[in-house]
């Protein structure tokens, strides 16, 4: 391949792909991301590739490997075109009959369809389906259509096209101007309006800037990066070069975990058909512009998400974060002037530059313009990644799009913002997601990660877990984050246990307020989050378990016994084989009593206990009846007496 | 792993001392662990004070400075999967092995270790065995999971 040396070699090179691509062809396309590949993708794909091979279909059926669809809870997932026939939850042996079935008799198979829960019926088409219906996927959207190893499946589908305008046609003032107009705000975390970052770094002094992709993405329940740079890298790549154009960088870096390793490969290839063909290197398009880019892959650690800590760990040093008495835009890496944005704003950029700020606008609200991805996972129906506008309401998400909680159970609260982030409680549901509002409700907007929670959720435990998670992952360079989070920590984990004590509430609230006040980062400035927001809302459990010693949502495992109802036991043994603590004595005809001393509480037999009988019972904040005496126990059927 | 073997990756990163952490993590994934005098090399070859290489490969996770055992363990805590039971998952699989996160048991079969996120929440809790998920664990199906590794 040769280089593309102008804007009208691209859209000539365009059209020489499209013009190859029969829109009427049948293409299978098949979620290959991740998630799915742990659903069975792979083996999914390649009796798909044995089928075509088999049946001698390579010059009438195209078959795509594309990145995540969103709809995990239902992967592996696979759409044919161009009828748009969507089928879930497919397995090796569905092959053949799609084969037979669909592409060649264009009948479509009824089981594999979507069934709506409400109504029982079949949705054949991805945009008929609750789940797709209520999204607006700008961003997102085409991940399910290309192959992120190929380039010109980008290209198909009028990518780099941003990147060509901005070079030929657009000064760097106009491109920033543009950002700023958007008004687009950082989708990492912090929601700092990207146009005031680019800014500051194009007007600091200095010969060399760099641009940077922030991948670290660390909060646990939150993969919308990683999906999107494993399914389209191509348009993160197309975003920073423009930003590096609008302030001057000619370096950039992408940091992306480690533990990615797909969203690695896929970077890779490509940053290498980037550069093959002229996107990336000297002279990009013919404009005179430089600009290269390298990966650099994280070892693991959550803090190398803020901002300093990653450049220190880019400088190939242990990721501790720096005061920011100026501010990484004008003094980062290398103590030069670094712009750092995550996957997704980045993602942005080629959109805005493609279609306007004005288009871009419409969306959202007052201060939070666009759309953003959310990780919809936990207690919900629909599991998966979402793409909505700014100021749909959680509600919305929720129940519209995520279709409720499971199981019948009751919604509790919804956890947003990752570790740093709240709970967000029922009675606030309504409230339109957006930056400014999400912190208001003592929560905030975060990466992205939404997280619903039940009945069955303790909230304190939720509070423990987040200082748990970031107690391992401080760096320990400030003292009110190393020592204050470790005694916090303590504390909650007495009060999970039953130890709490009077005063103990307030002693949290107090070292809360000195981790906000003092400590060197966001990860511990916000570290007191997760638990002020709990309290907040529900300070009834805190109560519960510091003076009844109770878990009202019987969760703690050191507050709650397990019990079997001699009511309603009906010795049918599933407890009793399935208990891996042997903790539970009986027999046929004979109710089940469990030896609390031996109980290890893991709740097996509550969970197979069958839902006919539900004898297995949870206590918590009072005694546990006395076991029914040994002559009580065989049941006399009354079929058998007759 | 020999001293030959190091030079190479370090000469894949044209001997950068800014590539320290690139360097290690190349060394991790093929050896498994960092010996003392892989980490010696590395000093030695990048011109980086052995303490310098000491603080990174105990300030990230992905490095190990002790052998790991033939299966490695993965119980994903991530919120999504902490709030289905991950922890109820956890205990019994340190029950079944007798080893805690972080730790590796004697005869070298296991390595268990816990991790925040493995991105594939609809299949919460996750347990991974040698890069193997296992989706929608209990804790009465962990046995039957590890029983097939040898």
């Amino acid at each position: 391949m040769s280089r593309i040396n102008s804007p009208a070699e691209l859209e000539e090179f365009r059209k020489g792909i499209l013009s190859k691509r029969d829109p009427n062809k049948p293409c299978i396309t098949l979620c290959s991301g991740s998630a799915c590949h742990a659903t069975g993708s792979k083996e999914v794909a390649a009796s798909i590739e044995e089928e075509i091979k088999k049946q001698g279909l390579s010059a009438e059926v195209d078959f795509r490997k594309t990145g995540c669809h969103g709809f995990c809870e239902r992967g592996p997932i696979i759409v044919i075109h161009p009828e748009e026939i969507c089928y879930f939850q497919i397995e090796p042996k569905d092959v053949p009959e799609i084969f037979s079935q669909t592409i060649k008799e264009k009948k479509v198979i009824e089981r594999l369809l979507y069934t709506d829960p409400s109504t029982n019926e079949k949705i054949i088409h991805e945009s008929e389906i609750p789940f797709y219906k209520y999204q607006e996927r700008l961003v997102f959207g085409s991940n399910g259509n290309i192959d992120p190893k190929s380039i010109d499946d980008y290209l198909a589908i009028g990518g780099y096209s941003a990147l060509a305008k901005t070079l030929s046609g657009m000064t760097s003032e106009q491109v920033l101007e543009e950002v700023k107009k958007a008004n687009l705000r950082g989708r990492g975390g912090g929601g700092f309006p990207a146009g005031s970052k680019w800014e500051g770094s194009r007007n600091a002094p200095g010969e060399i800037k760099y641009v940077i992709v922030n991948a670290d993405e660390g909060d646990p329940g939150a993969y919308m990066d990683r999906s999107l740079l494993e399914g389209n890298p191509h348009s993160v790549l197309e975003g920073l070069i423009i930003g590096a154009y609008a302030i001057g960088s000619h370096e950039g870096y992408i940091y992306v975990r480690q533990e990615y390793p797909l969203a690695v490969e896929n970077v890779h290839i490509a940053i290498k058909k980037a550069e093959e063909y002229g996107f990336l290197g000297k002279n990009i398009l013919g404009s005179g512009f430089d600009f290269t880019v390298k990966v650099h892959q994280g070892a693991g650690a959550f803090v190398c998400g803020e901002s300093t800590a990653l450049m220190t760990a880019l400088e190939g040093r242990a990721g501790e974060p720096r005061p920011k008495y100026i501010r990484s835009n004008i003094v980062g890496l290398w103590g030069r002037p670094s712009v750092l944005n995550n996957v997704e704003t980045w993602a942005n950029v080629p959109l805005i530059i493609n279609k306007g700020a004005d288009w871009f606008t419409q969306f959202g609200t007052e201060s939070s313009k666009g759309t953003k991805i959310f990780s919809l996972v936990g207690k919900i129906t629909n599991t998966g990644l979402v793409e909505v506008p700014m100021g749909m309401t959680l509600r919305d998400i929720i129940f519209k799009i995520g279709g409720g909680i499971p199981g019948g159970k009751r919604f509790k609260a919804v956890q947003t913002g990752g570790p740093s982030g709240g709970c967000i409680p029922e009675e606030l549901l309504d409230l339109p997601v957006g930056f400014d509002e999400l912190t208001r409700a003592g929560s905030m907007m975060g990466s992205g990660g939404m997280i619903v929670m039940d009945e069955d959720t303790c909230m304190v435990d939720v509070a423990r877990y987040f200082l748990d998670f970031l107690t391992d992952e401080s760096c320990g360079k400030c003292v009110p984050c190393r020592e204050g989070m470790r005694q916090m920590l303590k504390i909650l984990t007495n009060i999970t246990r039953g130890k709490g004590k009077e005063g103990d509430i307030k002693l949290l609230e107090e070292l809360s307020e000195t981790a906000r006040e003092a400590a060197l980062c966001a990860l511990g400035k916000s570290s007191p989050n997760p638990f002020l927001s709990t309290l907040k809302y529900f300070r009834d459990e805190y109560e519960a378990h510091v003076k009844e010693k109770k878990c009202p949502a019987l969760s703690c495992k050191e507050l709650i016994a397990y019990h079997i109802d001699p009511k309603k036991c009906q010795a049918c043994m599933t407890c009793l084989k399935k208990c891996p603590a042997e903790a539970i004595v009986g027999g046929k005809n004979r109710i089940h009593v469990i030896v609390q001393e031996k109980c290890t509480k893991c709740g097996t037999c509550f969970e197979v206990c069958p839902p006919r009988f539900r004898s297995v019972m949870k206590i918590s904040g009072e005694p546990v009846p006395p076991p029914i005496p040994e002559e009580a126990r065989t049941i006399v059927r009354e079929s058998k007496q007759k | 792993m020999d001293n030959d073997r190091i030079d190479q990756i370090i000469d894949k990163h044209q001997g950068e001392a800014s590539s320290l952490i690139q360097v290690l993590l190349e060394i991790q994934s093929e050896n498994h662990w960092l010996p003392k005098e892989a980490l010696e090399r590395v000093s030695e070859k990048l011109k980086v004070p052995l303490t310098r290489v000491q603080h990174i490969a105990t300030f990230y996770k992905a490095f190990s400075l002790v052998p790991k055992g033939r299966h490695e363990i993965h119980i994903c805590v991530g919120t999504a999967c902490h709030v289905r039971g991950a922890t109820r998952v956890l205990d019994t699989v340190q029950d079944l092995t007798g080893i805690k996160p972080g730790e590796t048991d004697l005869d070298l079969k296991f390595s268990l270790q816990t991790v925040n996120c493995l991105g594939c929440c609809a299949l919460g809790p996750v347990m991974e065995v040698d890069g193997k998920t296992h989706g929608k664990m209990a804790p009465s199906k962990t046995a039957e999971v590890l029983k097939n590794y040898e």
